[in-house]
């Protein structure tokens, strides 16, 4: 099987801040460089893409020195965090944007799916959408016309088909613009993360046609932040951490070692002299997954054990009361916990505390915790609000299940029965 | 690495060239260019009562302002042919050059959406804008006609109609070509620049009157008169109106002007355009 996409050297560069009056400075630099035959001045500068070090530069490198290939038939998933580079890589295989350095080469038709329902316009009915949607992804009007009645039935909105598409619900919606997609036939086809969309039922149906897809051998790239999508769709794997390509291979492998990276160092926390206190200090805290160590990806369906280690330095123990707040995404606090409530007190010298979490406990996110010391049950002797902050991971759930995230943050277990009158 | 597999359908990379535009994609994607055309009419008078009469509401009402305004109160010359004629007939042809314009150029910002989203030869856009324009011309067109066939026929009012008619399909390429090539010029700069966006929405006001739309090209006074030809509607107006009217400057010479400029403007329209479209995404 030969190659059909071949990335070589690709780097696109982008300018930070607005544009603005420096613009038209730069315009003609850069056009006076050029008229006199000399490589662009801007393309030599300009920094390695990271969201959180901006430095002072004015040009970031989006993605640099991306290479790859793609087989025929291969099913590639394109991971990485937010801000890794996957979308403009995506941008630029689809054309929408072309990039600085490097080409992509391309055999065969390609069709990308940045999102479901580009161009649909709302004044105009199921029917004449699909065709617009249709030709908008590059299928011929005799094509639609084909695969008309397939697309209908897929999208199940048979009754509304000649009513416009804005009295429709969003969810009706993205069926019908999945539906149109589905049927796009190129030989290559380049999925942004659309299967984050519709009920539970219907991203069964989508993940089931997309299973089809690359079940026919066709070449397939698929850009997700869900990993129990990207192990089920695709055969190997890409990684990309700030623009560069970090690792390709198997995509088991692929996953773990993005996993990993992504919590390296969030999972423990070492402190300084900063944490060493008249009455107390702070050693250390950390979490890891029951018999794993903390440098591993915690994952919700496992136990999940915290520790901290600290030091109390006054004789009077009893004194002193430690308690925990879980802090979610949004800021908001789920929970406060303290050992205390197990009849566990802290005593003088060193105290190395563990609490374990029951597996299925967190719903796969980020996680904050605050620390709170009090002497005398009321006086704070210390108030650290998101002192460290862990990722618990989906777990790999089987695939057809549910590929979204339920809604929530943790998940208790509960007792359930159903009695037999 | 054999022969075969040299061969590659598409190559990404950046574009260098100044001229580059796949016109042979272009062609692929015309489906997609009859259906916005079908879109732009069929949305923009979805929900009115009047549909696309409105087409005819518009022209019918500036016409008679002008009337009002240009011919009773100032009573500027209309060659002693009917006002409704003399007004309907530049209004008609200025409003398809202006809405060619106007709407062109706002392609890249009023589609930066859908174009971040995914490829398709970009001209497409401004290519059915100045088709989905001429059904709007040739309804007001039929129009004009009523009128035309009304003073002709019923009032016996001798109009000169002569085998410049025949030049009609030549006058709207030109009209659609100017207005393509502005068009798509302004839209280039301005998905960096925004300011020619508040330009183009009075200077296309301010040019009407630069065209023989209220007074006749004959009544400017000679030495001026060049400044008018500089403007490729004034040839395009003066020619028709000399068509179907009998009145006005016809000229070959000022139409091989016309339509040397319309290959200079449009050339330069199409560079401008292919190096925008590579890029525009990074800077809308």
């Amino acid at each position: 099987m030969g190659t059909v996409v071949k990335v070589e050297n690709l780097g696109k560069q982008y300018r930070l801040g607005q544009v603005g009056t420096g613009t038209v400075y730069q315009d003609l630099n850069r056009f006076w460089y050029k008229a006199r035959g000399k490589e662009d001045p801007y393309v030599k500068i300009g920094q390695e893409n990271s969201l959180r070090n901006s430095g002072g530069n004015q040009f970031v490198w989006a993605l640099k020195e991306i290479n790859f290939d793609v087989k025929e038939g291969q099913v590639l998933g394109i991971i990485g965090k937010n801000g890794a580079g996957k979308s403009t890589l995506l941008k630029l295989l689809s054309k929408v944007t072309y990039p600085t350095l490097g080409e992509i080469k391309i055999k065969g038709r390609i069709a990308a799916l940045l999102e479901v329902g580009t161009g649909f316009h709302p004044e105009l009915t199921g029917r004449e959408n699909i065709f617009l949607n249709g030709a908008i992804l590059g299928m011929r009007k005799a094509e639609i016309r084909s695969k008309f009645d397939e697309i209908v039935e897929f999208s199940g909105v048979e009754k509304y088909i000649d009513t416009p598409v804005k009295r429709y619900s969003s969810g009706m919606r993205v069926r019908l613009a999945f539906a149109v997609a589905a049927h796009l036939e190129p030989e290559i086809l380049i999925l942004d993360e659309v299967l984050a969309v519709g009920d539970a039922e219907f991203q069964k149906k989508c993940l089931g046609k997309m299973k089809d897809v690359a079940g026919t051998g066709r070449t397939v790239l698929f850009v997700s932040h869900n990993m129990a999508a990207v192990k089920s769709l695709c055969d190997s794997a890409i990684v990309l951490v700030n623009g560069r390509v970090q690792y390709v291979g198997e995509t088991t492998n692929a996953v773990s070692y993005y996993l990993k990276g992504d919590s390296e160092n969030q999972n423990k926390k070492t402190f300084s002299s900063e944490y060493d206190k008249p009455e107390f200090s702070l050693h250390q805290m950390s979490l890891n997954n029951f018999s794993k160590s903390n440098e591993e990806p915690l994952v919700e369906n496992e136990e999940i054990e915290f520790h901290i280690s600290l030091t109390l330095k006054n004789e009077n123990s009893k004194n002193y009361h430690i308690t925990f707040h879980l802090i979610n995404e949004l800021g908001e606090a789920l929970f406060s916990f303290y050992p205390s409530s197990n009849g566990v007190n802290l005593r003088t010298g060193l105290n190395n505390l563990t609490c374990t979490f029951p597996k299925l406990f967190f719903q796969s996110g980020t996680y904050y915790l605050s620390l709170f010391i009090f002497r005398n049950k009321k006086e704070a002797v210390i108030i650290e609000k998101d002192i460290m902050s862990f990722t618990v991971v989906d777990g790999g759930r089987e695939l057809g299940v549910f590929m979204g995230r339920e809604p929530g943050f943790i998940r208790p277990q509960f007792h359930w029965e159903n009695k037999s009158v | 690495m054999n022969a075969a597999e040299e061969h590659w359908d598409l190559i990404i990379k950046p574009k260098t060239s100044l001229f580059s535009i796949d016109f042979k994609q272009v062609w692929r994607y015309r489906d997609l260019m009859l259906l916005f055309v079908k879109r732009d009419f069929v949305a923009t008078y979805k929900q009115t009562i009047l549909g696309p009469l409105w087409f005819i509401v518009q022209p019918l009402l500036t016409t008679i302002t002008f009337m009002v305004i240009f011919g009773n109160i100032a009573k500027i010359s209309t060659e002693g042919v009917p006002h409704i004629l003399f007004y309907l007939s530049g209004i008609v042809m200025w409003g398809y050059y202006s809405e060619c314009l106007t709407k062109t150029s706002d392609t890249f910002s009023v589609n930066s959406d859908l174009f971040g989203k995914v490829y398709f030869p970009r001209l497409i856009v401004p290519f059915s804008i100045i088709i989905s324009s001429m059904i709007r011309l040739s309804i007001q067109l039929v129009l004009f006609f009523c009128f035309w066939t009304y003073y002709y026929f019923y009032k016996g009012i001798p109009l000169q109609v002569n085998s410049t008619v025949f030049l009609f399909p030549l006058l709207l390429i030109l009209m659609a070509g100017h207005g393509l090539a502005l068009g798509i010029i302004i839209s280039s700069l301005t998905t960096k620049y925004r300011d020619l966006r508040f330009l183009v929405q009075f200077g296309v006001q301010l040019l009407m009157y630069a065209s023989p739309v209220v007074y006749p090209l004959s009544s400017v006074p000679e030495k001026y008169k060049w400044i008018l030809l500089l403007n490729p509607m004034t040839s395009i107006i003066e020619t028709f109106k000399y068509g179907f009217l009998g009145i006005g400057v016809f000229n070959y010479q000022y139409l091989i002007y016309n339509f040397l400029s319309l290959v200079v403007i449009l050339f330069v329209g199409f560079v401008v355009f292919n190096k925008v479209e590579k890029s525009f995404m990074d800077t809308v």
